[in-house]
């Protein structure tokens, strides 16, 4: 009998999944092992705004009959995953964190989560975030504060802060979150769990609720690299819904995935590893900095050259993108007006005229800084101030998309740390949002740049003596997920780091749940 | 003939008449934005079924409602529209454009931004050419857009928008796709606009780009209006009327903001024509402030990120090109060219279905002119009657070329003719008007001896009459025509009656002459 928490597994999804096709745990079990966990330490750690139990059940009893009937299981069948609340679930409230979509049921599934289902996936429930996605620490929810499950003092990050904590502890076998400029990457960094941004357009956005309409891209959060792929070969390729969805050609995710015993040595030997200069250095914690020298030394002795590269433009991206990305949400986010759908105001005046139903509905349905960054975008988008700011940030995310293309010429992977810090304690950035947004320096480049990558867990530092992860981040080529993927399996399967430790709310509860 | 071509051309005269009391010392500067929503079977970004007049709120899904999570999905049919529309304006057709996001909040807009095409229109820098009694003048087309119609408020509570108690809103018409086609400011007077308009709609309703239905509002018309000292080059502010639901509306908008602007000029009150909205009331007859300083509306236009540029090959652009129905004005240089007058040409392509029914009739073999004639006439009657287009005739062309034949070729008489096209409009006929005609006994009678001898019947059953024609009262000869036509239920061939009719009168008269 394995552990979900089993050190260094490769793929707890092919286990899990492997177990129900042989019916040698049906995928009712599994459900029921994962809903315990959930609601044991749900209490400590807040990852959840909605619990999917009864439909999670009655779905993995669906798997099972459908196994029982002699149907071929689906590469997901029986897998427990948690939804971030940004993305539609039909039937099943979707907040985006957010009070104006209080009571919102969606009358759609995301095409990503259809395709979850399709093959086989149950969904235990929906994970809390910052909302509408604006926020790096889950704190911006409309409704809970998420615990890290390392420290509970601590954020999870965000904004998929949710999906992060909940496969941390054990909440879920994996989760999917969303990414706009770091909200998958940052929060698997905090919480010590893989988190994959594939390229912009390889997941289809349908259903997912927008934040950066031309930056959010969905992807896996997961124990493991394997797992990611297992989720990706899912939910990637073409979709009828989404005309900025990618119509490139969909390999096998895990097909280059080895076995760890199936690695040689030097495996990595030729591979061209580019340390990006402005990401190292003043600023970032040193702590941070020496789980990324590991990382950096141990793909050297696996064969890889690693060199450091210098970017000129990457300073310019945090600014580009704060403008860009809240230009579109200033736009994306004028549906919620209270006439269609969502909590509508229903006080005297509201009733009196649209101009009061409208203030009124979008003054108590939306959060502080869900308004900071529309009136932000509603001003740089404005008559006059076009020119200067929406339009520059275009042409900078230009030069910064046009410098790492030309820098991944140069190398196969480009690597730098997730975020300056590991995760900091609750409260103590969110009275300054420039501290806050400076802390998407070294993710929001990539999606300026559409480009794929993954955040795997490469260590620890101990902060009050608190040991708290530290995720490295690698980047890719546009739509080569499948050897980026492969880079960041043999670093996590060889680096002896994933596994090797476990979050304070699931320590002493490993055998808890089996799968 | 002549008379129809009068009535029609009397409104222009009144027309004529007000346009010179203005154009002693002023002159109009007239420009026209015209909302066209386009022929598509289902919406532009999504696939609810693009529909007039269903129940309220039965045509929508969560794209169009603007349900989050929800992306728009192009249809390229409406893409398609676009380009034929641009090819019949003579336009630039942009092999790249874009589309942008308009924004504003409003209970009919369910995004809180309509998508549209802001910078690079798909169409642009194209002109129209229309025949007016002046001759043919030629308006400049500045641009035309895709872009998607709002849902419907419907004010309840009370008959207009002032005093309802709550207002209900019909998604049904959100997501539709529109043309917005701009003109230059190049009409000079109500009447030059309605031309424009006019053909416009010709053009979208020939080629199928739109209905064209001013009443339903699938083609809507906001004309800029401004005046200035005649000689000045500088244009007078200007002032967008909207809310014409038809062509004569239209006219009467303008011409009734023409001189209310000429007013306040001449009466040193300039200032007081300021940049608005106003809309025109049909009940009294006259233009009202919607609202001002539209100059200050700021619509945050920024690129549409959920949306690819739109991208238009040269092949796309031939597949229309040739997929093109005829133009109007190639129609109208077709049946010229035929031999037909001016003003029947006028009346013949002015309706897609007219000139469908007249090309199918010609194509049956019918000869311009006489199809042209029937059609014209009794046809257009009975059409005005039973208030419906020629296609919600029953009656086919082919019946239409075989009638004439029948006439032609001497089986029936025109007379006949003109008493059996009720049936056959009816479509009676449409198996073969010959077999109706033979069936129902209205062959024409063409038989000599049978002509002969119910020609001698006659003059034997009136002999007094007949004695009176042969003492000289010739008049008499009417007479026996219609007892004939009588005798015969109107089906003797008149020709050949009236041959041997007078053949035997004047044998009469002489064997009389001769006795005497």
């Amino acid at each position: 009998m394995r552990t979900v928490c089993a050190a260094a597994q490769a793929s707890l999804l092919k286990s899990i999944q492997q177990n129900v096709a042989t019916k040698q745990q049906s995928a009712v079990e599994v459900t029921q092992a994962y809903l315990q966990q959930l609601k044991s330490v749900e209490g400590q750690v807040h990852s959840f705004l909605t619990v999917n139990e009864e439909h999670a059940l009655a779905q993995a009893a669906a798997v099972d009959a459908a196994i029982a009937r002699g149907e071929a299981a689906g590469p997901l069948a029986g897998v427990p995953i948690a939804i971030k609340d940004s993305i539609c679930t039909a039937g099943l409230r979707t907040t985006a964190g957010s009070r104006v979509l209080d009571s919102y049921l969606p009358p759609f599934d995301a095409t990503a989560v259809a395709r979850l289902k399709a093959a086989g996936a149950v969904l235990i429930g929906k994970t809390n975030l910052d909302e509408f996605c604006m926020g790096s620490s889950t704190e911006n929810s409309a409704y809970q504060v998420t615990r890290n499950p390392w420290d509970t003092a601590r954020v999870p990050g965000g904004s998929s802060g949710g999906s992060a904590a909940a496969v941390a502890a054990r909440q879920c076998a994996a989760a999917l979150g969303s990414d706009t400029g770091g909200s998958i990457r940052q929060p698997a960094h905090f919480c010590g769990v893989v988190g994959l941004k594939p390229s912009y357009g390889r997941i289809s956005r349908f259903g997912l609720i927008a934040y950066g309409s031309s930056l959010d891209c969905i992807g896996p959060l997961t124990h493991s690299v394997e797992d990611a792929a297992r989720l990706l070969n899912v939910m990637a390729g073409p979709d009828s819904s989404d005309a900025t969805c990618s119509k490139e050609a969909v390999p096998d995710f895990t097909a280059q995935l080895q076995p760890v015993d199936a690695v040689a040595d030097k495996c990595l030997a030729g591979l061209r590893v580019g340390l990006i200069s402005q990401t190292i250095g003043e600023g970032v914690a040193p702590g941070v900095m020496a789980a990324v020298n590991g990382a950096l030394q141990h793909l050297q002795q696996l064969g890889a050259e690693v060199e450091e590269v210098s970017l000129p433009t990457f300073d310019l991206g945090l600014p580009a993108y704060y403008v860009l990305a809240l230009s579109e949400a200033s736009s994306n986010l004028s549906r919620y007006d209270g006439v269609r759908y969502g909590q509508r105001a229903s006080d005297d005046a509201a009733a009196r005229d649209l101009r009061h139903m409208y203030a009124n509905t979008r003054g108590a349905g939306l959060g502080p800084e869900v308004k900071r960054r529309i009136l932000m975008g509603s001003y740089a988008l404005s008559a006059g101030y076009y020119d200067a700011y929406y339009k520059r940030a275009q042409q900078v995310r230009t030069l910064v998309q046009q410098e790492l293309q030309a820098a991944l010429q140069q190398y196969d992977v480009l690597l730098c740390p997730t975020a300056p810090t590991p995760a900091y304690k609750i409260g103590e950035k969110n009275c300054d949002p420039l501290a806050m947004y400076k802390g998407d320096l070294m993710t929001i480049n990539i999606n300026l740049a559409g480009l794929p990558a993954v955040t795997v867990p490469c260590g620890f530092t101990e902060e009050a003596g608190v040991q708290l992860p530290v995720g490295v981040q690698f980047v890719g080529r546009m739509f080569e997920e499948a050897s980026l993927l492969r880079v960041a399996h043999v670093y996590e399967q060889t680096a002896g780091v994933a596994g090797s430790a476990q979050p304070q709310v699931v320590a002493g509860r490993e055998q808890l749940v089996a799968a | 003939m002549g008379r129809r071509a009068a009535a029609a051309a009397a409104p222009a005269a009144a027309a004529a008449a007000a346009d010179t009391s203005v154009a002693q010392e002023y002159e109009a500067v007239i420009g026209i934005e015209t909302h066209v929503q386009l022929l598509t079977r289902t919406k532009a970004f999504c696939s609810c079924p693009n529909q007039y007049g269903d129940e309220p709120n039965t045509n929508i899904c969560p794209v169009c409602m603007g349900h989050p999570g929800s992306l728009p999905m192009l249809n390229q049919e409406a893409v398609n529209l676009a380009i034929r529309a641009g090819i019949a304006l003579n336009a630039n057709i942009a092999r790249r454009s874009k589309f942008d996001r308009k924004q504003y909040f409003y209970a009919d807009l369910p995004k809180g931004y309509q998508i549209s095409q802001y910078d690079v229109p798909v169409c642009s820098a194209g002109f129209l050419e229309v025949d007016t009694p002046e001759g043919v003048k030629r308006f400049g087309i500045t641009r035309a857009h895709l872009e998607e119609d709002a849902g419907k408020n419907v004010h309840g509570g009370a008959d207009s928008l002032s005093g309802s108690s709550h207002t209900l809103v019909d998604f049904n018409r959100a997501g539709v796709p529109l043309l917005e086609i701009v003109s230059e400011p190049d009409m000079r007077s109500a009447r030059d606009a309605a031309a424009y308009g006019a053909e416009l709609r010709r053009i979208c309703r020939f080629l199928g780009i739109s209905d064209g239905n001013m009443a339903e509002g699938s083609m809507r018309c906001d004309v800029n209006v401004s005046v200035r000292p005649k000689g000045q080059e500088q244009f007078g502010t200007k002032v967008e009327v909207k809310n014409m639901n038809s062509f004569s509306n239209m006219q009467k908008a303008i011409e009734f903001e023409i001189e209310r602007q000429v007013s306040l000029l001449q009466a040193g009150r300039g200032a007081e024509v300021v940049q608005e909205t106003r809309l025109w009331d049909e009940g009294r007859q006259e233009t009202s402030s919607m609202r001002t300083k539209e100059g200050l509306a700021d619509y945050r236009y920024f690129p549409e990120p959920d949306l690819p540029d739109l991208e238009i090959m040269e092949q796309q652009i031939e597949q229309v090109k040739a997929s093109m129905a005829e133009l109007p004005v190639a129609k109208r240089e077709r049946y010229l060219s035929l031999g037909l007058p001016k003003a029947d040409v006028l009346i013949l392509a002015d309706e897609l279905a007219t000139a469908d029914f007249f090309d199918a009739a010609m194509a049956a073999g019918a000869p311009a002119k006489a199809a042209a004639n029937w059609i014209m006439g009794d046809i257009m009657a009975a059409c005005k009657e039973r208030k419906m287009g020629m296609d919600g005739l029953a009656i086919t062309p082919g019946a239409l070329a075989e009638m004439i034949a029948l006439i032609e070729g001497g089986t029936i008489s025109g007379k006949i003719a003109k008493d059996v096209l009720p049936r056959l409009l009816d479509g009676e006929g449409n198996a073969g008007v010959k077999a109706f005609v033979e069936k129902e006994g209205l062959v024409q009678i063409s038989d000599e001896s049978a002509v002969e001898a119910m020609v001698d019947a006659v003059l034997a059953a009136n002999p007094n009459q007949l004695a009176q024609y042969c003492s000289g009262k010739t008049k008499l000869a009417g007479f026996f025509t219609g007892q004939v036509m009588k005798e015969s239920a109107g089906r003797v061939n008149p020709g050949l009656m009236n041959k041997i009719l007078m053949k035997k009168l004047a044998a009469a008269a002489a064997a009389a002459a001769e006795a005497a």
